[in-house]
């Protein structure tokens, strides 16, 4: 059982606490927080669309009716509920006396993003 | 009982783990597993204890990926399919096998500026200290670290990382920030608000959820941004 | 990250929360009306409370969203120190320049 190069590995039955909820929700406020500055540009672009012209923009959104953009369109609302209540959480963290519950705010936070997402899909449809 | 297939790190950051055979016994401890491994299989095996009890933290290892205290980590609360891995603390430099070099972690405890610098002398009257104005009881909630480093060990921003000063140097330094007895806190606060300092924290709480004495440096933490915060827009740090 | 780094991160944070919210029903009830450019613009084009709304939104979210690119360089990579200043400038100065594009686009008569 040779170990790698350079540092012990980690226990093989065990994910130590890279399983922990309070660091999934780190991980997934990064990485939304990471999508929605590579999304960001391409927003901007697509409203810029209409110094083009109007029907410039009008051609893109018609486009976005497409099924799989909707998807793609619930998967950001998803992303930015999600990094806006994990942000809220932070906020509140850093600038208030501590208070416990931080596991059921972020499965409180999760609850919420699926929920808004879904429902955006569904009026969206 | 059976046999547990103990898999132990040996050698330095080179190194890798090689298993060992040590019977199962009703009230075993992880550092109880250790000291079998050294006494009765490999002499050779360097790590280190000093109480057993639970009060010193110098026995703190990696078990099963996660940091604790081994003399306080009973084998069945962590023996999976007869199997267990101990290596060394993570985040720190490795001497030999399970002994790691805790310098860098004092070192950054210095650098934090975690360290008490008294207004008064031997010669002056004891000062009386209230222990239910509101900063005394802020310290006292953070007071109790000994030093083992297990929350450093936990912290991914201690990982990812190399400048931050980590969760135990910051933890205390929250403590002095709160004594009314130092006069340090112009430039441990300064210490603080640099690069490296607690705005490097993410609030994982890795570090509150393995701290063996259940004390909470994300807090700490968090009061050390709310003070820096305020000096800062009050012009008193760069 | 250091306290100045930190300051503007979370101002620019608090800043966009009620700006999030606002952004969010907006898009809840245009997409629910069926998203049509002539809609947008006929909310926007003229409209100096929209232009203020988004130009504050572009500029904070560019701030958030360059330091925050920035902390995730600095412990994801191997990059450091002026490497991450000229990171963190890019992509900041590259949000503002396509948002405020995007808002003069949708707001300027």
């Amino acid at each position: 059982m040779n170990g790698k190069r350079g540092r012990p590995q980690r226990a093989p039955n065990s994910g130590g606490h890279r399983r922990d909820p309070l660091w999934v929700a780190a991980l997934l406020h990064r990485i939304s927080g990471l999508a929605l500055a590579a999304f960001l540009p391409l927003h901007f672009l697509v409203f810029a669309l209409v110094l083009k012209s109007e029907a410039a923009l009008e051609g893109f959104l018609r486009w976005t009716t497409n099924p799989a953009v909707k998807l793609a369109e619930m998967g950001l609302v998803f992303l930015l509920t999600l990094h806006l209540l994990g942000g809220i959480r932070i906020l509140l963290l850093e600038n208030l006396p501590w208070f416990a519950g931080h596991k059921q705010l972020v499965a409180g936070a999760l609850l919420t993003a699926s929920m808004l997402a879904l429902v955006f899909l569904v009026r969206a449809a | 009982m059976g046999d547990i297939a103990v898999s132990l790190w040996r050698g330095n950051a080179d190194g890798s783990y090689q298993v060992y055979r040590v019977p199962q016994r009703d009230n075993q401890t992880v550092l109880d597993v250790v000291t079998w491994v050294q006494r009765n299989l490999d002499p050779t095996l360097a790590y280190r204890f000093a109480c057993r009890v639970g009060m010193c933290g110098s026995c703190a290892m990696t078990v099963n990926g996660r940091p604790r205290w081994t003399c306080r980590t009973h084998t069945t609360k962590v023996i999976k399919d007869g199997r267990l891995e101990i290596g060394p603390l993570a985040n720190l430099p490795i001497i030999k096998d399970l002994a790691c070099d805790l310098r860098p972690f004092f070192e950054k405890w210095q650098k934090a500026r975690a360290v008490f610098s008294p207004r008064l002398t031997r010669q002056d009257a004891i000062e009386r200290i209230a222990p239910t104005t509101t900063p005394r009881l802020a310290a006292d909630a953070a007071i109790e670290c000994i030093n083992c480093a297990v929350c450093y060990a936990a912290c991914d921003t201690v990982r990812w990382n190399a400048d931050y000063l980590g969760p135990a140097a910051l933890n205390r330094a929250w403590t002095l920030v709160n004594d009314v007895r130092d006069t340090g806190n112009s430039q441990r606060l300064a210490a603080v608000a640099a690069a490296g300092g607690c705005h490097s924290c993410h609030s994982h709480q890795s570090c509150q959820q393995h701290c063996p004495n259940a004390l909470n440096p994300t807090a700490s933490i968090a009061g050390l941004k709310r003070h820096t915060m305020q000096a800062y827009l009050r012009g008193e740090l760069e | 990250m250091n306290v100045r780094l930190y300051v503007l991160q979370r101002v620019s944070a608090a800043v966009m929360a009620p700006l999030l919210l606002i952004h969010l029903g907006v898009i809840f009830y245009a997409s629910n009306r069926g998203l049509s450019a002539a809609d947008i613009l006929a909310r926007t084009r003229g409209s100096p409370l929209w232009g203020a709304f988004y130009a504050t939104f572009v500029v904070a979210a560019a701030t958030h969203a360059a330091i925050g690119v920035r902390v995730v360089a600095s412990e994801w990579t191997r990059w450091h120190g002026a490497a991450l200043e000229r990171l963190m400038w890019a992509c900041g100065l590259l949000l503002v320049a396509l948002g405020l594009t995007a808002v003069a686009a949708v707001v300027l008569v």
